[in-house]
């Protein structure tokens, strides 16, 4: 089965295959945010409801929250992280992925936008 | 601020809009806060070579006549007498209670002739607070429209000359007017060695676009500004100091002459000898987070036995250091190098160390 990416209003992006979500941070969100110094990861296992702070980046500056897109269980986190925030600024789709979670409720999903019409909003 | 909440423009704004700035309201101008290098690069590249600043948000003020000097001194706890011509002195408004209005930088440019430069954010009290200190005395006082300019690092003094204006002679903490209705000095934000250069608006985008086409110079904004003061161990009124807190508990009896601290007549005077007879409450100091986690402004600090005892005032992380840094204030029994505490931080207790101030050495031409 092929993964469909979905995308937040928050700038987060949710790729889904077979019930699981991998989540990240788009890459207009990570040029928003500037050079990470520090990312603070969830707990495996944790329950997560739609709009909860799942994970907080931060730059030299300032601290932001990242939202789980919808509810969940934390599944995976992207360790690399702990030692090399700087991956979410320079592959923000890729290796900078920041938690994976099951899905508790996949009609969810349908209320995101797909790519098309995330490009259409950040314009 | 104007009434309607509008902002302050820069006069470069243009510039910076050329260059990509990211702006950002600060202390009611809208400021470049970041340019397209990132807080980051800036940093590091004014640390390397030079980073050149617009602080045009910051107040000059020429104080000027016979009785100049004798203002000055009720209003700052400095002896204007002692100050040689060409010399600048970091020094504070206080109030009654000996509460820090603003930190300021004073230069003595003749018997009867100051420049005094003032904060953003504090530039209209400071204004009242002069004017009715002087009241009275021969002694006029004129808000100057400038464009200020900052460069900073190592490549300073270099990249100034060539672009026509030589001020090598000058050294830490010294300034002087080097044309008609400029003033410049040694002095700066970052711990590094560099320069603040008043220039009429007229003739300011000259002088910008001049330092700004050499190669080693890159426009550095409010982001990297801060988190350099930050290394550099340098405090930011409204944030490290307030009225809320006196020199003696700012740790910046330093800026203060012994004798003065006896026998000054200066507005705060007597509450100061007060709060040196009581001795520091509280004392502000260096904390290094033990991990890569940022302590930030706010964050409360406790002591190993779980007890209270401080606050971060200002954190981030050190881009040059490599680790997270902050400021703040904690007990006067608690500040001592190397003791442990404990910040919370969204409900977790990290691990912090006193720090001695600065993160990074501070790199003054002292001559």
């Amino acid at each position: 089965m092929a993964a469909t990416t979905y995308f937040t209003d928050d700038h987060e992006w949710i790729r889904v295959e077979g019930g699981i979500a991998t989540v990240g941070i788009t890459d207009y969100a990570q040029e928003q945010l500037g050079d990470l110094v520090f990312v603070e990861l969830p707990e495996v296992g944790r329950t997560v409801s739609k709009g909860d702070a799942a994970v907080v980046v931060e730059s030299v500056k300032a601290a932001s929250d990242v939202y789980a897109p919808v509810d969940g269980e934390i599944t995976e986190v992207n360790d690399k992280l702990s030692s090399d925030p700087a991956l979410v600024n320079s592959s923000p789709a890729g290796d900078g992925w920041l938690w994976k979670m099951k899905l508790a409720d996949e009609s969810q999903l349908s209320g995101l936008m797909d790519e098309a019409g995330y490009k259409a909003m950040i314009g | 601020m104007s009434d309607t909440g509008e902002l302050f423009e820069l006069p470069l704004k243009e510039l910076h809009e050329r260059a990509g700035a990211r702006f950002g309201a600060f202390a009611g101008w809208s400021m470049p806060i970041t340019y397209p290098l990132g807080v980051l690069k800036e940093h590091l590249h004014t640390r390397e070579k030079a980073g050149l600043f617009d602080i045009s948000h910051m107040k000059l003020f020429l104080v000027t006549g016979p009785e100049a000097g004798k203002v000055l001194e009720r209003a700052c706890p400095i002896d204007t007498g002692l100050i040689e011509d060409g010399q600048s002195k970091y020094t504070f408004f206080l109030d009654d209670g000996a509460g820090i209005i603003d930190d300021l930088i004073v230069t003595r440019l003749g018997a009867k002739r100051f420049m005094v430069v003032a904060n953003a954010g504090n530039a209209a009290t400071d204004e009242a607070h002069l004017r009715q200190i002087a009241a009275g005395y021969d002694c006029r006082i004129e808000p100057l429209d400038r464009v200020f300019l900052a460069l900073q690092g190592p490549a300073a003094e270099t990249a100034l000359r060539d672009a026509g204006l030589d001020l090598g002679a000058l050294t830490f903490m010294h300034g002087t007017e080097p044309r008609p209705d400029w003033f410049a000095s040694r002095s700066g934000y970052t711990g590094e060695d560099g320069f603040e250069v008043a220039v009429p608006p007229a003739q300011a985008r000259a002088l910008a676009d001049r330092l700004i086409a050499d190669e080693r110079i890159e426009w550095i904004g409010l982001a990297a500004r801060d988190s350099l003061r930050l290394e550099a161990g340098l405090c930011l009124h409204g944030q490290d100091i307030d009225t809320s807190i006196n020199p003696v508990d700012a740790g910046l009896m330093w800026a203060i002459p012994k004798d003065l601290r006896e026998s000054g007549a200066f507005v705060g005077a007597d509450a100061l000898r007060t709060a040196i007879a009581a001795g520091a409450k509280e004392k502000r100091v260096g904390l290094k987070p033990e991990g890569r986690q940022p302590v930030r402004a706010g964050v409360a600090l406790f002591d190993e036995a779980g007890n209270p005892t401080g606050r971060v005032t200002s954190g981030g992380f050190g881009p040059w250091a490599g680790f997270p840094v902050a400021m703040g204030y904690v007990s006067a029994s608690q500040a001592k190098p190397c003791t442990k505490l404990f910040a919370e931080v969204r409900g977790n207790r990290l691990p912090v160390e006193i720090h001695p101030l600065p993160f990074t050495p501070h790199r003054y031409r002292k001559g």
